[in-house]
This record gives structure tokens, sequence and C-alpha cells, in this order.
């Protein structure tokens, strides 16, 4: 047996990252307090640095390496640089909130940084083991972050939830894999899809997908494996809600998009009932209950169950338009999550959490320009055009009413109206309720400025949405 | 011994696991328990399968899965000294103030 | 004059949006002058040029002209465009929506200058007739749709204008979440036409209809439906939403506790009437669906009839004009159900004359009553107001159908069409246009007698500040009443019976009822004319007249007898007066079930947090089942846990038991 040298080439984002991480981790240590900041500036270049790598090497042509555990391909090219610049925006709007909190700590960057190299992995996954390696480093992560404010009842509350829940998630996942293991004899996505075929109908492997898929369900937060989501999302700091409601959902669509298309993809059949059911339930659950939400971080956690739905409509059409516009969801609703929570950071300052619903009641009073960012950001996520979130919708929608699933457009559609409702609700609070506080709203000028930018690129990228909807499309259909 | 009867022994570790995380209901660190049982009765099934399939792959994933483990069960018990430290117990049914 | 046609379209619709940007962006720097010249001048630039493009198509007999102007995307083949389609039919809707909004902004500089949001009005009104514009000129059904979301945007803006109403907001939100139900119907429909027609201009898609017309799909399995009539069903979805049809008309008669320019503007001629216009674009559709159209006639005629009884027990006098409004929705409804689209559109324009002069003669009144709405209050006012009387008659003359007014021949045509009809339901319609017609004439002199006849019911302080108000308020009045009379006379002959609309509008040789009625004035050599002699001999005429009659009688004559008649009918009177219950039912229905079962789970969870937070009755039902999911989010680890296994176990059991 010899050992051949692996093509590094297709890695060189991964291990640049986690290089960095590394030299992160260690230069923070011989950091006083004052000079915190280099962290900070150093975590930021690394990202756009990261961004500058991806660019140059961008191809959609799809390369194996690492014994075929490892993808490089258009789509995961495209995934990474959206984490990239989610995680950019993450540091950005988190900064103040964590000076403001004694919270300004090494540990938020390379914790930060390793949660992304989780991702990267997790999008490049091309192996059982790369999906399961990749999914722990993001989750631990996750973890210890939301753990991050440890004088906080709440957080530590939330980082054990999460801790276990993901646990017993992780769990079930590799209980799955190690059916469709057992049944199709390799770990490899590209064979098991292959061998699958073969074994459609074996109860052994649709058992295997049946818990495989509640370890996906549960990333994504899908109904029923839901509950950690709101909990999770009010209990950690505000600058790591922001963090875990946004660019681990990419992670989570590559998951999803490389278990069931890459990998069962030949028994498409077997999990796309399935599927259409933790959509509906998603849906269902995620818009009737965000409206008796008082608590504007647990509506938006709920809000995401939702989109998460949706997000889910395009894979169960099963077709290359529906993953691409799966695609697009994924990307959309990073934006708009990261412009939604921004805004409560933005209500925030030291010694208060702007958590509420009611803090935001007269913010048009208060400060009409933020007010109106929050407008566009609402209506983007409750789907009205021409927004952003709105194509989002439409194209997930057209996928699968190409597939003949009529009828699950339909409830979709009834069911986003029903989840208007609360979107609108935020809009009712700003323009027409009366301000509690006449506070004005204090914010450094990089945040105040990337935050325009955000809720502006929801307007912009939806009143012209055609060049990222055929980039999707274009990746999506060379690999 | 057949196949079988190693996947039937895992199944039933892992039930057991499952029981515990949500019968018990005063003490997380029987929860953490629980979860290591899982992950072994997912090693159980992976060893059976790679040695009935004659592949050693799953073998390898199960060295995977336990350095995994180790290190989750480090992070969740920072998780629970930091509980620990704030609330000053670790009864799971003390566990409530996020609801709704 | 103009070389170049496109840029005289390209300016009719960026005149009023270049006046709406400076009025609401630069408000406060041009002032209040600024902002009305601002927004006035945009809007005239645009009607003037209506009407040279009027000349152009109409009257000089011009080629129609459908084209892009800019191209916004192309993605999998299908192009997203700017585009305007110019026919008579745009033609003509272009000088209704850009006169009537001219006479809006010009009363509105009296109507609203005491007010303190006087530029943002001005604003908003601009820009929804940027809007309407956009949507009646469009060639394609993303503007479309487009032109439609924005009209709605404003219109909703402009119902809680005076946001610390608690009622307009309340109204604003209503309007808004019944509007949705009606767009994701038209937003269906229009997924439905790319989908199956691959492409979303109007021209492609009528020239492949024969290709998709044998076509089924099966929304329920194994079920086909036509995809024609899916398609048709959808839009009408939206239309009903737009157009305030039953069951979606709820938010209407709310809608009036906007400003009232924007009542006479959007509530009555120009917006609501979109659903309207937007069928018989699509007549080419229509046409292909028998079941679509009887749908449409259905709901038209119910609307029609009920709808105008309503108006029978309102007291406040916008409210009577807005259940006429969705009376006369009704009426045009019914005749596209019936292929008479000539018709349809010939009384959408005929009704937005004399319904805009309605509102802004009831703002009239409204303004020398100092903001009091209520017509018992009222009485006499033609001594005080003559003008606003004068017109206000002839506008209740048209509206009712007076022979040689413009309602007579728009309505008549209409009777007369549905009468010769064939297609289900059209028997059911008669009827309903024709009892319509006694009612309409009874709520309109109701109002007529008790606002400006009879016994001065106001206070003596109020009386002796009566007066007309100023010019700016009376001149759209007259220039409103002018085509009130003549218009229809003018284009009856050729909009009803002609072939006025060309191209524009596509009928069946069998659903030609217009055709058929035309062939009993075959002869004359005016229709005009003819219908105007022939009425005295049909049942519409008397009906009218006997409208007039017991509205005479009841409200001049003997005003003690409707009190009586109220006691004795009660019953009729309490329906009537709640509406048929559609408000309560929804909160009955919807809510009612959650209430009994509600009084167990309530104590658990603050009541307050519903009243505050769930303020639709419907959405009470989703409130309730919202706060109960919400229970199961107990935050005990062990619950999340187990809702995972049950969860699995579920899923388990669906998905590998039947394998067994």
């Amino acid at each position: 047996m010899s050992f051949e040298i692996p093509d590094v080439m297709p890695a060189l984002p991964e291990i640049f990252i986690l290089s960095m991480a590394c030299i992160i981790l260690v230069v923070d240590l011989f950091l006083s307090k004052t000079s915190r900041g280099a962290s900070y500036m150093l975590s930021q270049a690394t990202l756009i640095i990261a961004v500058l790598i991806t660019v140059a090497t961008f191809s959609e042509a799809s390369v194996l390496s690492f014994s075929d555990t490892f993808v490089r391909d258009g789509i995961a090219d495209v995934l990474k640089i959206a984490v990239y610049i989610a995680t950019f925006m993450v540091f950005l709007y988190a900064k103040d909130y964590l000076k403001d909190r004694g919270l300004f700590k090494g540990e938020f960057y390379t914790l930060g940084l390793f949660a992304v190299l989780g991702m990267m992995i997790l999008i490049s996954a091309h192996n059982f083991l790369t999906i399961y390696l990749g999914l722990e480093l993001l989750s631990l992560s996750l973890y210890a972050m939301v753990a991050l404010h440890r004088d906080s009842i709440q957080a530590s509350e939330a980082a054990m939830k999460y801790f276990v829940l993901g646990a017993i998630a992780s769990g079930m996942l590799l209980y799955g894999m190690s059916m469709i293991y057992g049944i199709t004899g390799s770990l490899d996505l590209a064979v098991i899809s292959a061998n699958a075929a073969n074994v459609s109908d074996n109860i052994v492997l649709i058992f295997g997908i049946v818990f495989l898929l509640i370890g996906v369900a549960f990333k994504l937060g899908a109904v029923p494996f839901h509950m950690w989501v709101p909990d999770v999302y009010q209990g950690a700091p505000t600058a790591v809600t922001i963090f875990i409601g946004s660019a681990p959902k990419l992670a989570a669509f590559a998951m999803l998009m490389r278990l069931l298309m890459d990998g069962l993809g030949s028994v498409s059949a077997q999990w796309q009932d399935i599927l259409i059911l933790l959509v509906l339930l998603s849906l269902a659950v995620g818009n009737i209950v965000a409206i008796a939400q008082v608590n504007i971080k647990r509506m938006l956690a709920y809000s995401t169950i939702s989109h998460i739905g949706f997000l889910m409509l395009g894979v169960v059409a099963g077709t290359e338009e529906g993953v691409s516009a799966s695609m697009f969801y994924a990307i959309t609703y990073t934006l708009m999550s990261l412009g939604g929570f921004a805004m409560i950071i933005l209500l925030s300052r030291k010694g208060f959490e702007a958590e509420k619903l009611a803090d935001f009641k007269g913010l048009n009073q208060r400060s009409p320009w933020y007010a109106f960012l929050m407008l566009i950001l609402m209506f983007s996520m409750a789907g009205v055009p021409p927004f952003l979130g709105f194509w989002a919708k439409l194209s997930v929608l057209s996928a699968v009413i190409s597939v003949d699933l009529v009828w699950l457009a339909v409830a979709s559609v009834i069911f986003s109206i029903i989840g208007a409702f609360y979107y609108l609700r935020v809009i009712k609070i700003m323009y027409f309720d009366k301000a509690e506080s006449s506070e004005p709203i204090h914010c450094s000028k990089d945040m105040s400025l990337l935050i325009s930018v955000n809720a502006f690129a929801v307007l912009l990228i939806g009143l012209f949405p055609g060049g990222l909807l055929s980039l999707c499309l274009n990746v999506v259909s060379a690999s | 011994m057949a196949l079988s009867d190693y996947l039937i022994f895992s199944a039933i570790l892992f039930s057991i696991s499952v029981a515990g995380i949500f019968l018990n209901r005063k003490n997380v660190i029987i929860i953490l328990m629980s979860i290591e049982l899982m992950l072994l009765a997912v090693n159980t099934n992976f060893i059976a399968f790679s040695y009935y399939l004659g592949d050693v792959a799953g073998q390898v994933f199960v060295f995977f899965i336990l350095t995994v483990a180790a290190a989750e069960a480090a992070i969740g018990l920072a998780i629970l000294i930091v509980l620990f430290r704030n609330k000053r117990t670790i009864d799971v049914e003390e566990l409530d103030s996020l609801n709704g | 004059m103009f070389e170049d046609m496109q840029t005289v379209y390209i300016w009719i619709v960026l005149a009023p949006l270049i006046g709406a940007i400076i009025a609401g962006l630069f408000g406060k720097v041009v002032g209040r002058t600024g902002a009305h010249i601002a927004a006035i001048a945009g809007v005239a630039i645009a009607f003037i040029l209506s009407l040279y493009v009027f000349k152009d198509i109409v009257i000089d007999g011009a080629q129609a002209f459908n084209g892009a102007v800019y191209t916004w995307l192309v993605s999998d083949g299908v192009r997203f465009e700017v585009g305007f389609l110019i026919d008579s039919l745009s033609a003509m809707m272009m000088v209704v929506v850009t006169f009537v909004s001219l006479m809006v902004h010009i009363y509105t500089i009296g109507y609203m200058k005491d007010d303190d949001g006087y530029q943002r009005f001005f604003s908003y009104i601009a820009l929804f007739t940027f809007s309407m514009l956009m949507l009646v000129m469009s060639n394609n059904f993303l503007q479309l749709f487009f032109g439609w979301e924005a009209v709605g945007l404003v219109s909703y803006l402009l119902i809680g204008f005076w946001y610390k109403k608690p009622t307009a907001i309340y109204a604003n939100l209503k309007a808004f979440l019944v509007n949705r139900v009606g767009d994701f119907g038209f937003l269906l429909g229009i997924a439905a036409v790319l989908m199956y027609f691959g492409s979303l201009d109007y021209a492609t898609v009528f020239n492949n209809v024969d290709k998709v017309n044998n076509l089924t799909m099966s929304i329920i399995p194994n079920q086909d439906w036509s995809v024609i009539t899916v398609i048709c069903i959808l839009l009408f979805i939206g239309a009903m939403g737009k157009s305030a049809q039953i069951p979606l008309h709820v938010w209407l008669p709310d809608s009036m506790e906007g400003p009232t320019p924007i009542s006479a503007l959007i509530h009555a001629a120009t917006m609501v009437t979109a659903g309207i216009y937007m069928v018989a674009r699509m007549s080419p559709l229509f046409e292909l669906s028998t079941t679509a159209l009887s749908f449409v006639m259905v709901i038209g005629a119910t609307t029609a009839l009920f709808m105008g009884m309503l108006g029978l027990v309102q007291n406040d006098i916008k409210r009577v004009i807005a259940y006429s409004t969705l009376s006369q929705l009704g009426y045009m409804t019914v005749a596209l159900g019936a292929s008479a689209y000539g018709a349809a559109v010939f009384h959408l324009m005929t009704h937005a004359f004399f319904k805009a002069l309605l509102f802004l003669g009831a703002g009239a009144v409204i303004i020398a009553m100092h903001h009091e709405q209520d017509m018992r209050k009222m009485g006499g006012l033609r001594k005080y107001l003559p003008i606003t009387w004068f017109t206000s008659m002839i506008g209740s003359l048209a509206l009712i159908g007076t022979p040689g007014f413009a309602g007579f021949f728009s309505k008549d045509s209409i009777i007369e069409a549905v009468g010769h009809s064939t297609i289900p339901g059209a028997s059911y319609a008669y009827f309903a246009v024709l009892a319509g017609v006694f009612i309409t004439a009874l709520y309109s002199f109701r109002l007529y007698f008790m606002v400006f006849h009879g016994k001065e019911r106001m206070d003596e302080h109020t009386r002796s500040h009566l007066h007309e108000p100023s010019w700016v308020v009376t001149l759209p009045l007259i220039l409103l009443a002018i085509p009130s009379v003549v218009i229809g006379y003018l284009y009856v002959d050729s909009m009803a019976f002609g072939n006025f609309f060309g191209d524009a509008i596509f009928v069946l040789p069998q659903h030609d009822v217009l055709g058929e009625v035309a062939k009993m004035f075959a002869g004359a050599s005016s229709i005009a004319w003819a219908m105007m002699l022939h009425s005295v001999f049909t049942l519409p005429f008397w009906l009218a007249a006997s409208g007039v009659a017991t509205a005479w009688f009841l409200y001049m004559k003997r005003p003690d007898i409707p009190a009586v008649i109220q006691q004795r009918f009660s019953l009729i009177y309490t329906i009537l007066i709640n509406k048929y219950g559609f408000d309560r039912f929804n909160e009955i229905v919807f809510a009612g079930g959650s209430r009994a079962i509600g009084k167990i789970c309530w104590r658990y969870f603050d009541v307050k947090l519903i009243d505050t937070f769930v303020i639709n009755g419907s959405a009470k039902t989703v409130g309730w089942v919202s706060l109960i999911l919400r229970r199961m989010q107990t935050g005990y680890l062990y619950t999340y846990a187990f809702a995972m296994i049950v969860g699995l176990c579920g899923l388990l059991l669906i998905f590998v038991y039947p394998l067994k």
C-alpha cells in the first residue's frame, strides 16, 4: 500500500483559515486588554483574504481530493464566499456590542473562525466522515460561543440546551449513517448514490434515511426538531445569535444538499415525502407561533423556522432548478437575517438589550432612517415584491410547481400569508406606535454604514435578482 | 454471532440512551452519560457492519467518533461548570427560564 | 407634434412620479404651495399627453403600440421588461385616470388645507397616479403586478394617513390582509401563466392560447382541471381582492377612514376598477373558460345586489357611497362574466366620473359640516351649498340611470347584455342586476333627500357657519359633472356596441351578447337615441323611478315610516346593519371555537397579550393556535428531547412501518 500525497490546492482556503485561526489564538495570548482590537482586525483580514483566495481559484468544474472525501466545485465556492462575507459582517456588527459587555475577547474570533472552518468542510464534504467532522467542528464552536457570556444565567442555560439537543441529533445522524453504510457498503457519497439505487426499497435504507434526515433537520431547525432554536436565539448574546442565525444556515443547506442530492439522489422518492412533511410542519409552526411572540429575538427564531421550511422546498423538488432556488434562498435569507439581528444590536446599548418588540415602538420618530431600513428588511422577509425575499420565495415555488406539487405550493403560500402578519406588526409598531424612550440611537460609523448597505442590498438585489439567480443556477447545473 | 444480533444489541443501547435523556429529570450529568452511550451504540453498529462488509472504513470512522466524543464531552462539562456557577444547581427541572 | 410616441408614453408615467418625488422628498424645501404645484403640474402634463395619445390612437386611428422600453432581466429565456401596450383600451383608461386624478389633486388643495401632512398627501396621490398608469399601460404581467402592488401600497398608506386614528390603522391592516389573499391568488395565476405559456408578455400569451386551451392540470391528485379555467379563476381572485368582490369586499367600506379625496380617486374611480380592467384585458383567456365566466358572473351579481342593500341602512354619508361603489363594481363584474367586456369598461368609465363626483360632493358637504359625516345630522343643505347640491344631484341621477345621463347608457347596456347571456348563472345575475336598479335608486335618493332636502337637523353653531367651500373644491365638481352627463351619450355607440376597442378585447362569436343587443336597435341611426326612446318601455326605467319615489315617500313625505319599518322588520334590519355578518362571521366562526376552549386555557396566559397583538377576527384563531403551540415550548430539556423522539417515532411509523 503506497501513500499518495493528496492534491492540497482545492483545500487552500481551508488550510489558510485553519492556519490563521491558530495564529490568532496564539497572538491573542500575548495581547494586552487594550490592544484586543488586533485580534479583530486580524480576523477580518483573514476573511477578506479568504474571499480573495476563493475568488481567484473559482471554477465551476468539480475537483475531488483527499481520497475523494473532499470536493471543490462551483456550489462550494459560492457558498464559501457567502460564508466569509456573512462572518465578516457578523464580526463587524458584533464589535461594539461585545465591547460594551466586556466580551471583547480573542475567543470570540478564534471560535468564530473555527466555526467557519467547520462550515467550509461541511460545504465541501464528499464523504460521511467529512460531513460528520465538519458538522462537529461547527457545532462545538457554536456551543462554546453561546456560553461565551459566562455570567449570564440565560446564556449558560441556552448553551446547555443547545449542547444536549445537538449531541442527541448528531447521535441520530451517526446512527443513520451507520445504517446507510451497512446497506450500501461505503461512506463515499458518490458510491452510496450508485449502490443505493439497487436497494431502494430496503427497509434498512429507509430507516437510515429517517435518522439521517433528523440530524440535518436539527441543524436546520426544522419542526419537530426545532425546539432549540428559539431558546438559543433568545438566550445567547445577540452578537452570537446573529452568527448562529446567518452563516451556519448556508452550511446546513450544503449539508442537506450533499447528503440528499449527492448521496441519496438516486433514491429521491424515498426521502421526498419525509421532507415534505418537515416543510409543512416548519411552515405551520414557524409562522403561527411567531405571532404570539413578544421577544423579537424569539420572533425572528420562529421566522427562521418558517424560512427553513421554504428553503427545504426547493430540495423537495429535487431538480437542478430546485436546488439552485434553495441555494438562492439560503443566501438571501442569510442577508436578511443579518440585517434583522443587526437592528437589534443597533438598538441595544450598555446595560440594555432591545429584545422586546416594544423596544421598536415609534422607531420612526427616533430615527426615520433606521426605521426605513427595518421596513425594507421586514417587507423582504414577508416576501413582498419587489424585495429580495419575494424572488427567493418565487423561485422555490416555481421549482415545486414544475414538479407538479401544486398543492404544496398553495399550502406554502397560505402559511406565508399568515406569516406576513407578524412582519407587518413590526412595521406597525415602528411607524404607528408612540416611542417609549426618546433616547437617540448611537452607533459607530462603520456599523451604521454596513447596516445601510445590508438593507439596500436586499432592496437592490431584489430589483435586479437576475445575476445572483443565474449564478446559482450555473454552479448547480455545472456540478 | 449473526450481524442482526449486533444490530439489535446496538439498537437496545440506543434506546436505553434515548430513554435516559428524556426520562431523567434530575441530573444533567446523566444526560451527558446517555449521550456517550448513544455514540457507543453507533460505534457498535459501525464495527459490526465494517466486519461483515470486510471494509475497514467503518472502523476508521469509529476512531474519529471516539475522538470527537472526547472533545464533545469536554465542551459539555465546561458548559456544565458555567451553568453550575451561575445557578448553583444542575437540576434539569431548573432549566426553564427560556420558554414559549 | 411628437416624432416619437414612445417618448410621450414615458413622460406620461414620469411626470407624476417626478411630482411625487418633489412633493415627498423635498416637501419641506418647496413648502405647501410648491408641493401642490409640483404634483398638479406632473398630473396635468400626464393628462394633456394622455389626451394627445387618445386622439392619436382613437380618433386618428393610429396603430396600437406594443413594445419594451427597458429590459429588466432575462432569466431562463423569460424576459422581464418594462413595456407599454397602448391601444384604445389603455388610452381610454389613461385619460380617465389622469382626468379624475387631476380633479382630485385640485380638490385636495381645499380639502386638506389645514392638515399637517399636506405635502405627504400630495406626494402619495401623485405616486398613486404613477403606479396606476404603470398598471394600465403595461404590456406584460410582471409590470401589471408591480403596478397592482404599488397602487395597493399607496392605498394602505392613504387609508392609514391619519395614523393617529385607531380606526384608520385597523382599516389599514384589514385592507392589507384582505388584499394579500387576493394578491396571492393573482400571483399564483401569473406563475401558472409563466409556467404554461413560458412568457409574461400579453401578446405572446394571447397568441398561444390555442396551445394551452386543452391542457389539464391536477392540483389535487387524480382530479384534472382545465389549465385555462384555473388560471382565469386565480387571476380573478386577484381582481376580487382589488375590486372588492364578495367575500373579499370587507376592506372597502372600512377604507373610508382615509381622507375623502382618496376615497374618490382610489376607492371609487381608479384603483378598485383595476380588477375590472385586468379581466377585460385578459378577455382572450377568459373567453375560453365558460366555468370561469360563470364564476365571475355569480360573484359579481351577488356583490351588485347584496352590497347595494347594505347602502340602505348606513347613516355615514361616505359609507353609503362606498356600498354603492361595491354594488356598481358588481355590475361591471357581471358584465365581464357575460362577456360584455365593452359594456363593463364603458361602465367603468362613466362610473369613474359620476362616483368621483359623488365622493367629492360628499367631501364638500363634510367640509361644510365641519367633518360631520352622519346624515341624520344634515338636511336642507340645498340652499347653503347650491353648487354642491346641483352637482350631487347630477351625480345621483347618473348613478341611478336616468335616461340621457352617463350611467343610464352603461348600466342599461349591462342589463340588456346579461339578459341575452346564456351561460350558467345568467338568469340569477339578470334578476340581481334588475333588483339592483331599484335598490340603487332607493339608497341614492335616500342620501340625496336626507342631505339636501327636508328638515335642517344640524345644531345652530354648525348652521351659522355653513357656506359653499372655495373654488378649488367646487371647480372639480363642475368639471366632473359635465362628463357625468354627456360621456354616455357620446360613447355608447362605439364603446358598448361599436368597434371602439378593436383588437384590445376579444369575444367569441357564441358569447357576443352585446352584438345580440345591438341587433335590437338595428336600423336606428344612433343607438343612443334608440336606447333612450326604448327605455320608457323597459323594466329598469320603472324600477329606478319607483326607487326614487319610494325614497321620496319614506324620507320626505313620511319620515316617520323608516323607523316603523326598521322596527317591524327588525330581523332584516339587523342583518343589514351587521353587513350580513361578514365581519362578525370572521370573528365568530374563526374565533368562536377558540373562545369556548379558550376559557380553560385563558388563565395560563395573559389575555391582554392577545388583545394587544391579535387584532383581527380571523387572526384570532391563528393567535390562539399560536399560543397553544407556544405552551408546548415549555423550556424543559426533556420536553425538547421528547419532541425529537416523538418526531423520530412519527417518521418511522409513517415511512418505515408501511414497508413491513
